[in-house]
């Protein structure tokens, strides 16, 4: 046993070496491997075959009764997009303000937990994580309570004249919220506010106090150390946050049914009435590839540009 | 010279108390005013658990009742989905939990080809939009003819449990120092004591971390499931097709207890904490 009395190297990546440096006989070193094989055969099998099945739904060609046929019909994708633009187009603006709007609330509250709640934290935290655990349609049915016609949080807007700065901006219409595109993105910020929340926190709270305080000693106004020093050092969790939030947002299609009329529809709208409704498999499996190149392009692009490569 | 300032500055201060008092508080005025948003529509659903509406629609006040709560099985199905829901969350869970505890000790632990690349499989579920993922696995299930049902709903819910158990569970691990394995060996303890004693003790709270989320997620998942159901109909399928007939004052009831029940877990589990690391430190 004279490996272990080799004097422990600094370096974590190093402290990790001696475990397999021990003994590795060939049947150990099949370990890792028997240890993914379930789980990876469970991830292939359900999660990459389909998409590779459904790359080829997508270029196929038929009917219901006939069957389909693959027919390199890449038509499917100009006729999906030239149809369905407008979807596009709104699932990624709606995606994209309550991605914002997301961040804009989510920040101060994930601040409020990592540094001024002190004991109250772990109530906060409750708080926060709780409605993961109650059904989130029941709660996105309270928000039709909520923002009803008549009721009191249309009542206090319409007094304020908010309503009308936003039916000129094209969010509401007249003196109603429910079934404008105002109800579907605060459906999607409160849907989606948890997922920017979480990550948000973690980054802050891995930030010293005492840079803080460091800042102030060095006559930084409060705000200015939030620009040059908190929010720097808290930019992995804007990304993490942002991503997880415009993701899911842009795909989803439970806030435009439920808050939205027909004039909200977004894509995955489209997407889940093609398949479950109109059965037009291949409609639908265009839509969905063109709905994933599009976010996988925009958050490519995103994360060179925000600077994080290393996050994932 | 020094006094006079300070008498100034304070006279100052005490003018501008409230603005002061606003500015310095104004990110804490804020976080509560978000906290607020993300709780509104619970305490909606709560109060609505005791109306008593007039139609089918329990979208407006009329007056208070406790009828639901004296009979939340009162409405058909309802109950039956709920305890679906449930059971297709306990095994989605469990199978999940195991899957993906095996992976990340894998990725945690060893060094072997190809980590890279089950390290991206695994990040990609949780990267997709859940509509395409539904969509291509129902495609799957269309072409190969199996039954949609219970079993596809529960394949379903563990492909998409798996990332969350393996990457909860991961960090724990990663975090762990290995040297304490080296110790218990050291000490002459075989292989499986120093799991079951050393290793598993530890990797725990990843582990109940990965399954929790697992449960949350099954059991309220309605995308991935309303492709892969069929004609099953699990809770979030019941609640989403009476927002369409009328939803009854029950479905509120229920999301209340939920509530009330996760808060209750999760008061409990800090409780308990909070004890044991009193209990250790004496």
């Amino acid at each position: 046993m004279t490996s272990t009395a080799t004097p422990a190297p600094a370096d974590e990546q190093a402290a990790a070496a001696p475990l397999e440096v021990r003994k590795t006989p060939a049947r150990k070193r099949l370990v890792p491997y028997w240890l993914l094989l379930p789980g990876l055969l469970w991830l292939v099998v359900f999660f990459a075959a389909p998409l590779v099945y459904q790359a080829s739904t997508s270029i196929q060609t038929g009917s219901l009764e006939e069957g389909f046929k693959v027919t390199w019909h890449f038509a499917t994708y100009w006729d999906a997009l030239g149809e369905y633009w407008p979807q596009f187009v709104r699932s990624v603006g709606y995606a994209a303000v309550a991605t914002a709007l997301c961040l804009v609330l989510g920040y101060p509250l994930a601040y409020l937990i990592a540094f001024k709640a002190g004991r109250w934290r772990n109530l906060v935290m409750i708080l926060v994580i709780a409605p993961f655990f109650t059904s989130f349609l029941i709660r996105t049915l309270a928000w039709k309570t909520i923002l009803a016609d008549g009721g009191p949080v249309v009542g206090i807007l319409n007094s304020l004249h908010v309503l009308d700065i936003t039916s000129w901006l094209g969010l509401t219409e007249g003196q109603r919220v429910l079934a404008t595109p105002l109800a579907v993105v605060c459906g999607l910020t409160y849907n989606f506010l948890p997922f920017m929340v979480l990550p948000l926190y973690t980054s802050l709270e891995r930030i010293d106090p005492r840079l803080h305080e460091a800042a102030g000693d060095l006559y930084a106004r409060p705000a200015t150390t939030f620009r040059r020093v908190t929010f720097p050092l808290s930019m992995p969790g804007v990304v993490a946050g942002t991503l997880l939030t415009f993701i899911p947002a842009a795909g989803d299609y439970i806030n435009a049914e439920l808050l939205g009329s027909t004039d909200q529809k977004m894509i995955g709208n489209v997407i889940q009435s093609q398949f479950l409704r109109v059965l037009d498999y291949p409609t639908a499996a265009a839509l969905s590839f063109i709905l994933m190149a599009a976010i996988l392009a925009m958050v490519t692009i995103y994360i060179r540009k925000s600077g994080t490569e290393d996050l994932v | 010279m020094a006094v006079h300032e300070t008498t100034d500055a304070t006279a100052a201060r005490t003018q501008n108390r409230g603005l002061r008092w606003l500015r310095r508080n104004i990110i804490t005025i804020a976080g509560l005013c978000t906290l607020g948003y993300l709780i509104l529509p619970n305490l909606v659903v709560m109060v609505f658990s005791f109306n008593k509406p007039n139609g089918r629609f329990n979208y407006q006040w009329q007056r208070f009742s406790t009828d639901a709560w004296r009979d939340p099985c009162g409405v058909a199905d309802l109950c039956g989905s709920l305890g679906l829901s449930l059971q297709i969350a306990l095994w989605a869970t469990i199978g999940a939990t195991v899957l993906g505890t095996m992976i990340a000790f894998a990725l945690a632990r060893y060094r072997f080809r190809a980590r890279s690349g089950v390290n991206t499989l695994i990040f990609l579920p949780m990267a997709m939009p859940e509509v395409v993922m539904a969509a291509s696995l129902a495609t799957l299930f269309l072409n190969m003819g199996i039954q949609f049902g219970f079993w596809t709903i529960l394949i379903a819910h563990i492909m998409f449990c798996l990332s969350f158990v393996v990457t909860a569970v991961k960090a724990r691990v990663m975090s762990m120092d290995p040297r304490l394995e080296q110790a218990a060996q050291d000490l002459y303890a075989s292989p499986v004591q120093t799991f079951l004693r050393v290793t598993l003790p530890i990797a725990a709270p990843g582990i109940a971390a990965g399954a929790l989320l697992s449960f949350a997620l099954s059991f309220d998942d309605f995308i991935i499931t309303n492709f892969n159901a069929g004609s099953t109909v699990t809770f979030p399928m019941f609640v989403w097709g009476s927002a369409q007939r009328g939803t009854p004052v029950q479905i509120n009831v229920i999301g209340t207890a939920m509530f009330l029940v996760a808060v209750l877990c999760v008061v409990v589990g800090q409780l308990a904490g909070a004890r044991r690391k009193r209990s250790k430190r004496s």
